[in-house]
């Protein structure tokens, strides 16, 4: 531990007693795994046999005509095992959780994704299986809740607070601190008190790594862009690892901008100027908090982007200006989505598709011997419900009337 | 007098001391108000008054859920210290502030201090902040003589232990069980020889929290610890009954 978990003044591990040994060994087992090249080797071959990695580096031909700007990749994490970059955090909280020989695994998750992920998991290394889920999440994305209860995985509700991701992650901790002696609570971003920051982005720098390589084989040179969502900060920090060194590329993060950063109904804490320090969920960074302290609600038309906090990792990196921050209306989104999904046959989620949108605002601006990447941190099919009814889509509207009619007629 | 020699004297006359807990502005101010003075005339000789947060990370279904509704009634910090002064004022026990980190930190932390210690509030119990992530706070503490207790768990390893009390004023929290506030413990071997290892760790007296319901659980108390601490029972209890049931309930816990 070089620095405490702190990044800059941020992160830190702010953490009821209880679970202070606990820690001591995540800490210890981390930091072992981390200095053992064995490990790594372990975890990219589990990778590329479990989970189809590296994934693509693909070159969006459609729309960099489209835009007349810089050539646009987009890196495919939707073709990871489980749809999305989440998988990656979670095969190697899964490789640590056997070396602790932990028995159970906690999760919490906004979008569903994480749950999926950290089930599938679960499923493959004969863990058992805790989902704490927001109850409006549980609402917004259904068909994720069905595969983790397939999976094998207790989906829980969580009725307290806002019903959203922070709730969700509070219940997660109340658990833990129950259950702490056979549970591995496996985080799902590079949020939360230290190791999990940076042990989260460590598994996640996959993505960077391989991105760097296929871009130098792909286009020849660096990118001039890399553009990420970020909701906890997990994939951006990600594909960000692989091109931190390289100062003349611009990193850019992108939040949810919701109704507008004027309405106050969003959930952007770099790219707004409605954040403040704070310390909350085991760690300190920006927050969207009032003036006594207590966390704002938040929104977005991205679940996995609906989060009062981000990684202190990136809120340092923004400090010192190596990371720009921008943000995507839901409207914004929906428009970048529909014309991906036309020009390229690509579904990307409603989170990665923040990235899209910003990339799409600016790409135009930049000569066409440039290159950009878009990470694509996972696939849209999960946001169905949601995209089918933000198109207002009569045809899907239509199906689910006459599917509820059936199962009504023959309950 | 340091509070911990308050604590000190004031078992010498009684066999155990109680502290309780009330959530500010849940269900009211006024509420409030009449339940501690219930508990202060049937001799409660602690009380913990904590401020609500949106995120109570550590607390369980009873106080999480007073936490939510008193915040949603419209409840302010500055409205917290006001009443945390008058009870201050009104009553001759010690009162004691017990919020999350985040509380003291967007108010400022020297500021939080200055201002609670002027309210004659007479220490801090903030879960979510562990000493090594305190120097600034125990420095202010200490400035201004006020209390941070700290919290053992039956987690702590006997070096940890002795770790905490190097840092700790007034008592240490001990904290029953795994898990968070509210539920049924089980006061057997296991919390004797755990309530062994607490005392053999710290000259500061110890409270033990955690699942405390009763007359028998205050008893099961008696002998291994100077305060028996009710949480989450008396808030259940004014849900259920009204404040008027808290002073017999407490007339009866010894
Ligand atoms: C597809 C997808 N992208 C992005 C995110 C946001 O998380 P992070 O910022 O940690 O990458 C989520 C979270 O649920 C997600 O499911």
């Amino acid at each position: 531990m070089k620095n405490n978990g702190y990044y800059g003044q941020w992160g830190g591990s702010f953490i009821p007693e209880i679970l202070h040994e606990t820690f001591a060994q995540l800490n210890k087992v981390y930091e072992t795994a981390r200095h053992d090249p064995a490990f790594w080797q372990e975890y990219v071959d589990l990778m590329a046999t479990y989970s189809c990695r590296p994934t693509p580096l693909t070159y969006a031909g459609n729309l960099s005509r489209h835009f007349g700007g810089a050539q646009i990749f987009i890196k495919r994490e939707d073709l990871n095992h489980t749809g999305a970059h989440k998988l990656n955090n979670v095969i190697g909280q899964g490789l640590l959780v056997k070396r602790m020989d932990k028995k159970r695994v906690i999760a919490e998750t906004g979008a569903g994704q994480h749950g999926v992920a950290t089930a599938t998991m679960a499923a493959k290394f004969g863990l058992q299986c805790t989902v704490y889920m927001g109850e409006e999440d549980v609402r917004r994305q259904r068909p994720n809740v069905f595969w983790m209860e397939k999976l094998g995985a207790e989906v829980v509700p969580v009725t307290s607070g806002s019903g959203i991701l922070k709730d969700a992650i509070n219940a997660a901790f109340r658990d833990w601190v129950t259950n702490m002696d056979d549970s591995h609570y496996c985080l799902g971003t590079a949020c939360g008190p230290h190791p999990f920051p940076e042990m989260v982005a460590w598994f996640q720098s996959i993505i960077g790594l391989e991105a760097r390589e296929q871009i130098s084989k792909q286009f020849g040179s660096a990118p001039a862009r890399v553009y990420a969502c970020v909701g906890g900060g997990s994939n951006a920090m990600g594909i960000f690892q692989g091109f931190l060194g390289q100062p003349d590329v611009e990193l850019v993060g992108v939040e949810a901008g919701g109704y507008g950063l004027a309405s106050g109904k969003h959930a952007a804490r770099l790219a707004s100027d409605d954040s403040s320090p704070g310390v909350a969920q085991g760690y300190k960074t920006m927050f969207l908090q009032d003036d006594d302290g207590q966390m704002r609600t938040t929104h977005s038309v991205a679940a996995g982007l609906d989060y009062v906090g981000v990684s202190p990792i990136l809120t340092d990196l923004w400090e010192q200006g190596r990371v720009r921050f921008a943000s995507a209306t839901d409207k914004e989104v929906m428009a970048a989505l529909e014309l991906t999904m036309t020009r390229e046959g690509i579904i990307p989620a409603l989170e990665s598709s923040h990235a899209f949108a910003q990339a799409f605002k600016e790409v135009g601006d930049l000569p066409a011997d440039q290159s950009v990447i878009i990470n694509m941190s996972g696939r849209g099919d999960k946001d169905i419900f949601t995209i089918a009814n933000a198109f207002a889509d009569p045809s899907w509207q239509q199906f689910i009337i006459n599917k509820g009619k059936e199962y009504e007629a023959a309950r | 007098m340091k509070l911990q020699d308050n604590i000190r004297e004031a078992k010498q006359k009684k066999g155990i001391l109680l502290m309780t807990h009330i959530v500010l502005g849940y269900p009211s101010f006024e509420v409030n108000r009449a339940v501690i003075g219930q508990m202060v005339d049937k001799g409660v000789d602690l009380i913990e008054m904590q401020i609500p947060f949106s995120e109570p990370m550590a607390d369980g279904p009873v106080i999480v859920k007073a936490n939510q509704d008193s915040l949603a009634n419209g409840t302010r910090l500055a409205d917290c210290l006001d009443f945390a002064g008058e009870m201050a004022a009104t009553h001759k026990i010690p009162f004691l502030l017990m919020t999350y980190y985040n509380i003291l930190f967007k108010y400022g932390l020297e500021k939080f201090c200055r201002k609670t210690a002027d309210l004659r509030i007479k220490g801090f119990i903030i879960p979510d902040l562990p000493p090594e992530e305190g120097a600034e706070y125990l420095g202010y503490c200490r400035q201004y003589g006020l209390a941070p207790i700290f919290i053992y768990a039956p987690t702590s390893t006997p070096a940890r232990m002795r770790e905490l009390a190097r840092y700790g004023e007034g008592f240490i929290y001990c904290v029953a069980r795994r898990g968070v506030t509210g539920s049924q413990t089980t006061f057997g071997r296991e919390f004797a020889e755990y309530m062994a290892q607490c005392r053999a760790s710290t000259e500061l007296p110890l409270a033990v929290g955690f699942g405390i319901r009763n007359r028998d659980d205050v008893n099961a108390v008696k002998g291994r610890a100077e305060i028996a601490v009710i949480g989450s029972e008396t808030i259940r209890l004014v849900d259920a009954e009204g404040a008027s049931a808290v002073g017999p309930f407490i007339a009866g816990l010894r």
